[in-house]
Formats: C-alpha cells, sequence, structure tokens
C-alpha cells in the first residue's frame, strides 16, 4: 500500500517534467448571463436558467470589457503575439498586448549607458516635441532595459524622473533575459554586453501601429525625426 | 526489502522520465579560452553545461508541433517565422518522402528553435558556449590551429546539401558531441549580439575586423576564414529567417544558473 502510494507520489512529481504541451488554449469565455431586471443587482451567471426573484430568463450579456475591448483581432505581425512579462517602472507586471490601442514608439537602452542611449532618449524626447499637445495623451513611448539584471523597476522609475518622461505617456519595460533578447529580435536591435556595465547595441527607434504592427523604423542616432513624425503623425489621424 | 524496491522504483522513474523525448547530452567541462570574435577580444569563461550529442531531428521536430500546433507550418505567425518555414514538409505534421527521419531538421526560425529547448526545459547554446565545444577536433579540445581541423570545416563548406544527412554522419568530438561541422548551421541564444553593420555606437568590440581585412590574411588564415563564415551568417539573419542548412541544438545549464536563460 505504502509503494502504491509511492509511486502515486512519484507520478505528481515527475508529470510536470513530461512535457511541454501547447498551454490550454485560452478558452473562450463562456457567456455570461444576467437577469433583465437586475432582481439581484450586478449578479452575474455562468448558465442560463431564470431569476430566482422574479423568474425571468436570464439573458446573455456582453463580455466583461477587458475581452470585448478587442475591435481587431491580433494579426501574424503583431507584436502582441509575444506573451512574456515586464516590470513596469511603477512596479506593474504586464504583458506587452497590454499597451495596445495607441499608437507606440519604442527604443531599447540602459539607464548606466553614457554614451548613445542619451542621445537615443533625447531622439524619444524631440519625437515627443513635435507631436501636437492635443494629441500627445495619444501616443505610448515605450523605454526596454537591454541590462535587466541592473535596471530594476526603482532605477527606472528614477531614470524617468531624472530625464522627465515619469509622464503617463512613458512607460519603462524590465524584462527577463531571455525576454529581452527575444524583443530584441522582434524590434531587429542587436545588442552585446562588452563589459559588466556597458553594451554595444544597434540604435533603432520602431514605431507601432495600435494593432502592434511595425510601421516604421528609425536607425542612427541625431538623425532628422521628420520621417518617423510623419509616421507617428499618420497614425494619430 | 523495500527499500530497495523504493530505490528500483524510484530509478526506473527516472531514467523513464529522462528518455521520454529527450535527447542524450553529454557535460561540457567548463573553463577558459579567447573567442575569435569576443568580447573586446578577452577571454571567455564558460561554466559546466551539458549539450546535447546531436542538432535535433526532423523526427524530434515532428513531434514538437505534433504536440505544440502554434509551431505548425500553417499556424505559425508571420512575427516568428519567414514564408520558408517547414517549406519542404509535405503538410503540417508530415515530412517529404525524401526528408530523412535522423536528419537535421532546418528552415526553422530562431523563435521556433528557442521554444522547443525551452520546452525540454533546455535552451539555445550562447555563441561563446558552442564555439567552445565546436573548437574540438576527435582528440583536443582546441583544435583552432590544426591545419587538418580548419581544412575539414572549410571543405564541408563547399559541399552541397549536407543537411539531408543524417546525424552522426560526420566526427565525434573530444567532447563526444557530433556534427557541429560537416552538417549544418546552427542557431544560437545571442546570435543577434553580432554587430556587423558598424552602426553600433564605437566599434569597440572589433567586429569591425570582420569585414577589414584581418579576417583574411596572416598566419591563421584557414581559422579564421571558418570562423569568420559562421560570424558572418549570424551577423546577417533575422530571428525569423529561416534557411534550408540552419539548425539548432540545445544545451542546460550545469547548476540550474540562470545565465542567459531567464
Amino acid at each position: 500500500m505504502r509503494i502504491i502510494k509511492f509511486i502515486f507520489i512519484l507520478l505528481l512529481v515527475g508529470a510536470p517534467l513530461n512535457s511541454c504541451k501547447e498551454s490550454k488554449a485560452k478558452q473562450e469565455l463562456a457567456e455570461i448571463y444576467q437577469c433583465p431586471m437586475k432582481c439581484e443587482g450586478e449578479k452575474t451567471f455562468d448558465k442560463p436558467g431564470s431569476c430566482s426573484v422574479c423568474k425571468m430568463d436570464l439573458q446573455p450579456i456582453s463580455k466583461p470589457s477587458a475581452l470585448l475591448a478587442d475591435p481587431f483581432e491580433i494579426s501574424d505581425t503583431s507584436i502582441f503575439n509575444l506573451t512574456t512579462k515586464w516590470n513596469t517602472e511603477e512596479g506593474k507586471t504586464i504583458e506587452v498586448i497590454d499597451l495596445k490601442g495607441k499608437p507606440l514608439v519604442m527604443v531599447m537602452i540602459y539607464t548606466t549607458c553614457k554614451a548613445a542611449c542619451p542621445r537615443l532618449v533625447a531622439d524619444m524626447r524631440n519625437i515627443e516635441k513635435q507631436i501636437p499637445e492635443n494629441k500627445k495623451e495619444d501616443l505610448q513611448y515605450v523605454l526596454i532595459s537591454i541590462d535587466p539584471e541592473t535596471d530594476t523597476p526603482a532605477r527606472l522609475k528614477k531614470f524617468a524622473i531624472e530625464n522627465q518622461m515619469d509622464g503617463e505617456q512613458w512607460t519603462f519595460l524590465q524584462g527577463s533575459i531571455s525576454g529581452v533578447r527575444e524583443f530584441a529580435n522582434v524590434l531587429a536591435v542587436k545588442y552585446k554586453q562588452i563589459s559588466p556595465m556597458d553594451f554595444s547595441h544597434s540604435n533603432i527607434i520602431s514605431v507601432f501601429n495600435p494593432k502592434g504592427e511595425l510601421v516604421h523604423q528609425q536607425e542612427g542616432l541625431g538623425v532628422d525625426n521628420k520621417e518617423t513624425v510623419d509616421h507617428i503623425l499618420e497614425l494619430l489621424k | 526489502m523495500n527499500t530497495v524496491l523504493r530505490l528500483t522504483i524510484c530509478v526506473l522513474f527516472c531514467w523513464i522520465n529522462i528518455s521520454n523525448g529527450q535527447s542524450k547530452m553529454v557535460l561540457i567541462k567548463g573553463g577558459t579560452y579567447l573567442p575569435l570574435y569576443g568580447r573586446d577580444s578577452l577571454q571567455v569563461t564558460i561554466d559546466d553545461f551539458d549539450i546535447d550529442v546531436y542538432p535535433v531531428t526532423n523526427k524530434q521536430f515532428l513531434q514538437f508541433v505534433i504536440e505544440t500546433p502554434k509551431w505548425q507550418r500553417s499556424m505559425v505567425k508571420k512575427l516568428f517565422a519567414d514564408d520558408n518555414y517547414l517549406s519542404q514538409w509535405e503538410s503540417d505534421t508530415m515530412l517529404h518522402e525524401n526528408q530523412s527521419l535522423n536528419a537535421p531538421i532546418t528552415n526553422i526560425s530562431w523563435f521556433a528553435a528557442k521554444d522547443y529547448c525551452d520546452c525540454q526545459g533546455k535552451r539555445l547554446p550562447t555563441i561563446d558556449e558552442w564555439e567552445y565545444v565546436a573548437m574540438a577536433n576527435q582528440k583536443l579540445p582546441d583544435a583552432r590551429k590544426l591545419k587538418t581541423y580548419n581544412e575539414f570545416i572549410l571543405s564541408w563548406y563547399e559541399k552541397p546539401k549536407t543537411f539531408n544527412n543524417e546525424i552522426g554522419s560526420t566526427f565525434k568530438n573530444y567532447w563526444g558531441v557530433y556534427d557541429l561541422h560537416g552538417l549544418v548551421w546552427e542557431w544560437t541564444l545571442d546570435f543577434n549580439s553580432v554587430l556587423v553593420s558598424g552602426e553600433s555606437r564605437k566599434d569597440v568590440d572589433n567586429d569591425s575586423n570582420l569585414f577589414c581585412g584581418s579576417a583574411a590574411i596572416g598566419a591563421t588564415d584557414l581559422m579564421n576564414y571558418a570562423a569568420f563564415m559562421r560570424y558572418a551568417i549570424r551577423g546577417s539573419v533575422k530571428a525569423r529567417y529561416t534557411m534550408k542548412n540552419l539548425g539548432f541544438r540545445c544545451v542546460k545549464d550545469k547548476n540550474q544558473k540562470t545565465n542567459e536563460n531567464h
């Protein structure tokens, strides 16, 4: 008997090692039902039936807004296909898809960088300056650290404040080392650690539409931003 | 008696777990070496790790896409693979009749290779790790200066369609690893750390050497040229690219350390 128990425990322990099947596809959330008279307030049910108070048939209601706020499909080329987790400078954990809805302007930097990054950051601010006042809120600027071990959320927050980039429209992201590598590959950014505190890296600013599809990439430092800004303005129309 | 029985069951169970779809690995004893195009031409230190003895095969990858439909040809997102992804295959879950089950899988993107390894609880090797294992010949851990070693690699570059050959068809090296040279090129975890476009803020990392003559002149000509080809390819591909002569194998950290992994 004890042996059987033992085998059972072994099986339990061993099972997760066995495979990496497709994580259960996110199941479509079942319909949600509610009493049309709202006899029980906002109470919802996950099965059809009748209201226990007024006995009327429950009616399907729209799905929760988070799921409904999906006016577009995620296309094949969208960066929202990435499922990695990220920490923001505010200490929140998000996925890339949480950034959807606004055009995105993205760049990869690291905060201990003395040479290129300040100029890349300046380029980002420069782009922001050229966006009309009434549209400033309609954009999201995302700065991703290529040095996630050093650039903790706290450090990113400090960097944001120092560089006057602490507004709502600025987001700083800390990922896992492999998540950052993957993200860089999506942006076609190359980087290499050349000493514990120093990286060499591509200087690329990428513009994505609200669906997460790449629209434009600007390469180099201190280059004319006009084309990039034009692409952004086009998206904001 | 009970103890013996338990032990047997335990061993048996572990063995089943390991042999279940996991390919054979060997231990690579870490060390310090000078890669041809490393950080500032400095010594690089490699920790102990396990590496697949063979590249991942068509058979193994077929099993993987059956279990992980998002990597089937018709399902894969364009963000993660170009149009040639698994293009030789007959269908989503069938090889072409000309393809051998034991030939290395090719025409896969970096994203697919990375996910495959992640799913096995492994990861792709870094460039430095791959080069460290691949500098061995049959007898020596570092044979890079030997003419025979370099000639073998270069003669492979001239051979067409070696990707159709089966795994294990080249030599077994010092570490017991096969097919690092002579079969297919292999993806590395940080292939995108090779900066060759000259756009990095300063050419501190000597990548300029790649294209500035030093690779083609001097006493270690052949050695440089053989490695030059590998680095040049790494510098020119993107993660969603697929090539019919580009495959991969996985490695595993020895101490469950989190190197380039998580």
